[in-house]
């Protein structure tokens, strides 16, 4: 599969957390959900961001996605700081939040139908496109009640991608799935982002799959939210998951996860 | 085949009726002031077609419905709109809004007749007093439940303000919008049909100013008549109006209902 005609630049953003800070007001007291964080993205760049439940990842990925606000510190896009949600930063979900009273289709063309540089005839063809990139070009007149879990994050994948943002943030997008359909869309996931080059930040509970997908796995760690290790991973692409080097690399970051978990165990 | 054997099925049961209704008649056991010959309902039916009294009549009920009807669901949707988004509008209009859902609409025809007189604003008056609330119900309940993902969704994707409301918020609410103005629609209905036998007024006989009249004039085969058409009106509207819109739900949210 190619590239998508009309929508071939592979612009993608720098992305620059600066000492970003989330607290959460609650009833009994705030809490304190990030600490402090600093990361730097390149371009290109796919970042996974693990930890236990609760550690704030996805709420680092709400504020650059621009739907929250954090407490203090910022985020920089190619050096203009993020004031709210943008086009040019599409976000996946663990939920499909597909609409169902659009077909696929007319899910796969929302958000190009925000796009007004746009002429009709480039939102279709980029929205063919991008349903031929998933391989669920068969299903445009669908409803999203007809498909099944993994054909409705390719579904939400296609959307996303199809505007052409720079950054593409995605939140625990494979969670829900069988273990069969998770690893045929790391294969996808891979060979698209090879073909587009987007800058991508994914959230995950599940090493190995960080280690499958990431350049960079970043271990977060709870009370308060914080990064408290870095890994680069340097395995040649297409990983597959059940690969030795993935392995031993995905055993080292679950011993540094384990060990989080029983300093948090022995000191409450 | 299956369809066409269950059609065969349901005219030969109304044969059946016809001519068991006839065969009662003739047998003389209530008296034909009471119980019309079937011919006879539908000989009234005939001529009423054919002066256009029928037609005048059904004309009229159908604007007036179509008036109350209307305006009742947009004060309706706006006020379950504000009753969903706003906390004081939901502890004061939203009781009121139950409250008043609880009540019989016809319950509003003495003071309709007293506020408005004998004049249409006192037939639509009731209408939208039997509308209204339900579809408030309905509406705030369709908002409340909109998933807000969708609306996270939505805003990555570069939707705001009127665009995140008209292409995003009201669609969420579809299943329940339709199911709003299908139980409004027949509180309206009723409503109208009740304000319709009640108060007489000169400015258009509706289908309920006949039955009343039929009743006054001894009349049974109108009577008869007139419930058969307002059946009947009842089953086409639903099945133009409402269930092309329910197989649309059905078919893109996949309920069955």
């Amino acid at each position: 599969m190619t590239v998508p005609a009309g929508n071939s630049d592979q612009s993608a953003a720098k992305l620059s957390v600066q000492h970003v800070g989330k607290t959460f007001r609650a009833n009994h007291g705030d809490v304190e959900a990030l600490h402090d964080i600093s990361l730097e993205i390149r371009d290109h760049e796919f970042i996974c961001l693990v930890g236990p439940s609760g550690c704030g990842k996805s709420t680092l990925l709400n504020i650059i996605a621009g739907l929250e606000k954090p407490t203090s510190g910022q985020v920089q896009e190619d050096g203009t700081a993020i004031a709210g949600p943008g086009p040019d930063r599409m976000m996946m979900f663990q939920e499909h939040a597909l609409f169902p009273w659009l077909t696929v289709h007319g899910n796969v063309m929302f958000g190009l139908n925000r796009r007004s540089q746009l002429t009709r005839k480039d939102r279709l063809a980029i929205a063919r496109d991008h349903l031929d990139l998933v391989g669920l070009s068969q299903f445009a007149g669908a409803g999203i009640h007809q498909l099944s879990g993994g054909m409705k994050q390719r579904v939400a994948l296609a959307r996303a991608l199809a505007p052409n943002p720079r950054v593409m943030l995605m939140d625990e997008p494979f969670a829900s799935l069988d273990a069969m359909t998770r690893e045929q869309l790391y294969g996808d996931l891979q060979r698209i982002w090879t073909e587009r080059r987007k800058t991508i930040v994914f959230v995950t509970h599940n090493v190995r799959e960080a280690v499958c997908l990431g350049d960079r796995v970043f271990v977060f760690d709870i009370n308060p939210g914080r990064i408290t290790a870095e890994f680069r991973i340097d395995l040649p692409r297409p990983r597959n998951m059940n690969d030795v080097g993935l392995a031993r690399h995905a055993a080292e970051i679950t011993q540094v996860l384990k060990t989080m978990a029983e300093a948090a165990g022995g000191n409450p | 085949m299956k369809g066409l054997r269950r059609r065969l099925v349901t005219c030969l049961f109304f044969v059946l009726v016809f001519f068991v209704w006839e065969a009662m008649f003739r047998a003389r056991i209530w008296s034909r002031v009471l119980v019309p010959s079937p011919v006879d309902v539908f000989v009234y039916l005939y001529h009423a077609a054919r002066e256009g009294t029928l037609f005048v009549a059904t004309w009229v009920t159908f604007k007036r419905l179509l008036i109350g009807y209307g305006s009742g669901l947009l004060t309706g949707a706006l006020l379950g709109f504000l009753n969903a988004r706003f906390r004081i509008a939901d502890a004061t209009l939203g009781v009121i809004t139950l409250g008043f859902q609880t009540l019989p609409s016809v319950c509003w025809v003495p003071l309709s007749l007293l506020w408005f007189g004998q004049t249409e604003a006192a037939m639509q008056f009731v209408v939208i007093m039997g509308t209204v609330w339900s579809m408030a119900i309905a509406v705030a309940d369709g908002v409340r439940n909109i998933p807000p993902i969708y609306g996270r969704a939505a805003r990555t994707m570069g939707a705001t303000g009127f665009n995140l409301w008209f292409c995003v918020m009201l669609p969420a609410t579809l299943p329940f919008l339709v199911s709003g103005m299908k139980q409004s629609w027949a509180f309206a209905w009723r409503s109208l049909m009740a304000a319709e036998i009640y108060v007489t007024i000169l400015t258009g006989f509706g289908l309920g100013h006949l039955l009343h009249y039929g009743r006054e004039l001894h009349a049974m085969d109108q009577v008869l008549g007139i419930i058969l058409v307002i059946i009947v009106l009842g089953l086409v509207i639903t099945r133009l109006v409402f269930t092309p819109m329910e197989q649309f739900l059905a078919r893109r949210w996949g309920t069955v209902k």
